[in-house]
């Protein structure tokens, strides 16, 4: 574009712009910013300064408090398993309904499709829908963190949408070829679709490792609780971490309350900070292919 | 699309045996795609199992649930749960916190990705923009959990930073956790802090959709910023903000759950408990099944209506609407 007058005000528009975006952005990884420094803490830098971004002396004691309870420790493992076997469980009851649901001619289709679409709209409610995991004895077991949620709804409409628009002519030449359904899915479309496979793995995986609200209703036993409710019992309802203290070195100093619930959280963090980079590659493009109506 | 079209043929020369030969048509297109169905089938379970038996579910709320007598053989009472429910006054409190809320969240919330994204648009320098754009992403990734487990380690009495900050400047500290004052403007933060950057995407995905030319003949007309932004731009992105109207009028009497339950406590509760919180206490924790079905059923049954009618009020004024 040529070069064109720019007006005072305009230049003062954008320097501000530029000034007030910038504040946002750090605005809004500032708060954990201060939980990890604040994690390093030791005693004396808590009740030094109430809040720093570089602590004078860097303190592990926190995380090796974290790591030698038996509680935290086991909810990590917890929360780790229900992502991975949750995310495999997403993937495949997704990709298996998409597939078919991409088919125009398929018999149904536009039933199935109303179908899942009218969950989207009304639901039978958190009572409902526990007594039927109460039913399943799914109830206390990992399972009902898995389970009950193995396709979303929107996520499925958008990989649908997704596979309807791969060129069908790679599927007919294909099938010429004697390439059998299956084979089809498995050789033809999953490795086309690598990029929105991938936004919805990370998704998915997400998903699962924020999740607090399924485990609050199906989990009773503590020693099932996913690392999202064991933060909640330390953190807001300031319980114990550990339990078996006695157990421990006895030269261990036991590292400030504020700075543990802070070690907690960012381990808590973690997984998500560290697929931050890989996710934001792929999820702006995978959110807009849910745009695509149809 | 050949094969529909031989279909056709097919059922015409059929003549009189029409219905028999379409019987086996779709018998025939069964079977060619029978592994179709049977990937269908998990999925379609799922649904069946996870979201279509618990909506058969909802007829709880019109039974006397008995738990030795299960489902099945518990006695009906009609609308009784209903009524004792309208007539409680736990309703209306209810009814103000879950719908002060959501005002709050439409007038405070809502607008914010909209003016967070036109800012946004506004950056020339690419790199400044996607940096900027990184950045605000994040927080929609951290669980509620983390969002209010930071809230609490920050606005806590006990040596929680911003009272620590308010006690040196002032002398005085805020109880923000447990003061009903307090808990809308806290809660309407937290979501900003953590839905807006985020909101921004499909609007920017709107604007990138915008004519260039647009802007082009306008500055040739002599249109400032403010100009443009108010003749092109927002006109350009006005279906995508009806249709997320829609989706959140919908969403209305939802306030997010685990946000709520979260935050709430014995001293904030008369705020802070909305239907969700309401129906999860007296149902899971205290086992009153069909009372609180009742109520979530209540809930689920105005939000549909607030969204057909939305959608209704958008097509009459001329826009797309969602279906």
């Amino acid at each position: 574009m040529a070069k064109r007058y720019r007006s005072a005000g305009e230049i003062t528009f954008d320097v501000f712009n530029y000034v007030v975006l910038g504040i946002i952005g750090i605005a809004a990884i500032l708060p954990f910013l201060f939980v990890v420094a604040g994690s390093f803490a030791t005693e004396a830098e808590i009740t030094k300064r109430a809040v720093f971004l570089i602590p004078t002396t860097i303190s592990l004691d926190a995380y090796r408090f974290i790591f030698s309870t038996d509680t935290i420790v086991r909810s990590i493992g917890v929360s780790l398993y229900v992502t991975v076997i949750g995310t495999a469980v997403n993937l495949f009851f997704t990709v298996t309904m998409a597939y078919p649901m991409a088919k125009r001619y398929l018999m149904g289709r536009n039933l199935i499709l109303n179908l899942v679409i009218f969950t989207m709209l009304f639901g039978g409610g958190m009572i409902p829908t526990y007594l039927v995991i109460r039913e399943l004895h799914l109830l206390d077991t990992l399972n009902a963190l898995i389970l009950p949620g193995a396709i979303s709804a929107f996520n499925l409409i958008i990989v649908k949408n997704f596979f309807q628009e791969l060129p069908a002519e790679m599927e007919e030449a294909a099938r010429i070829d004697g390439c059998t359904e299956l084979g089809l899915l498995w050789r033809i479309v999953l490795p086309l679709s690598k990029p929105v496979l991938a936004t919805f793995t990370l998704f998915y995986a997400v998903g699962h490792w924020n999740n607090f609200f399924s485990a609050l209703l199906y989990i009773n036993d503590p020693s099932k609780w996913p690392l999202q409710v064991m933060l909640r019992q330390i953190v807001m309802l300031s319980q114990s971490a550990a339990g078996d203290l006695s157990s421990m070195d006895p030269n261990f100093v036991q590292p400030p309350e504020q700075s543990i619930k802070m070690a907690v959280i960012v381990v808590g963090t973690l997984p998500i900070m560290c697929v931050y980079p890989f996710l934001q590659k792929h999820f702006a493009k995978g959110v807009m292919l849910g745009s695509v109506k149809g | 699309m050949k094969q529909g079209a031989a279909m056709g043929a097919a059922e015409i020369s059929a003549g009189t045996s029409f219905r028999r030969s379409r019987r086996e048509q779709r018998f025939r297109r069964l079977k060619r795609d029978k592994w179709l169905y049977i990937l269908l089938s998990p999925g379609l379970l799922y649904f069946l199992l996870f979201k279509y038996v618990p909506m058969w579910g909802v007829l709880l709320a019109f039974k006397d649930y008995q738990p030795f007598l299960g489902f099945w053989k518990s006695g009906w009472v009609g609308l009784e749960h209903f009524r004792t429910f309208f007539q409680n006054p736990d309703f209306f409190m209810l009814l103000r916190n879950t719908l002060v809320l959501s005002l709050y969240n439409l007038v405070f919330f809502f607008p914010a990705p909209i003016i967070l994204a036109l800012l946004l648009n506004e950056i020339r320098l690419s790199f400044y923009k996607r940096t900027i754009q990184t950045l605000i992403y994040v927080p929609h990734f951290i669980s509620m959990v983390i969002v209010a487990s930071i809230s609490y380690v920050f606005l806590t009495t006990q040596g929680g930073a911003v009272n620590e900050f308010l006690f040196a400047a002032t002398g005085r500290k805020i109880d923000f956790l447990a003061s009903p004052d307090w808990f809308r403007p806290m809660i309407i933060l937290q979501t900003i802090w953590k839905e807006c950057g985020w909101g921004t995407i499909i609007f920017l995905a709107a604007l990138a959709g915008v004519d260039v030319e647009q802007y082009e003949a306008a500055v040739v007309d002599g249109a400032s910023r403010w100009r443009q932004t108010w003749h092109i731009t927002l006109p350009a992105i006005r279906s995508t903000i009806v249709i997320l109207l829609i989706l959140r009028m919908g969403t209305i009497l939802d306030n997010g759950f685990e946000q709520i339950y979260l935050m709430m406590n014995a001293l904030n509760r008369e705020v802070a408990e909305v239907f969700d919180t309401y129906v999860y206490a007296l149902g899971i924790t205290q086992g009153a099944f069909s009372y609180s079905t009742a109520v979530g059923l209540f809930k689920s049954v105005i939000g549909v209506v607030l969204v057909l009618g939305t959608n209704w009020l958008a097509k009459k004024s001329g826009e797309s609407g969602l279906y």
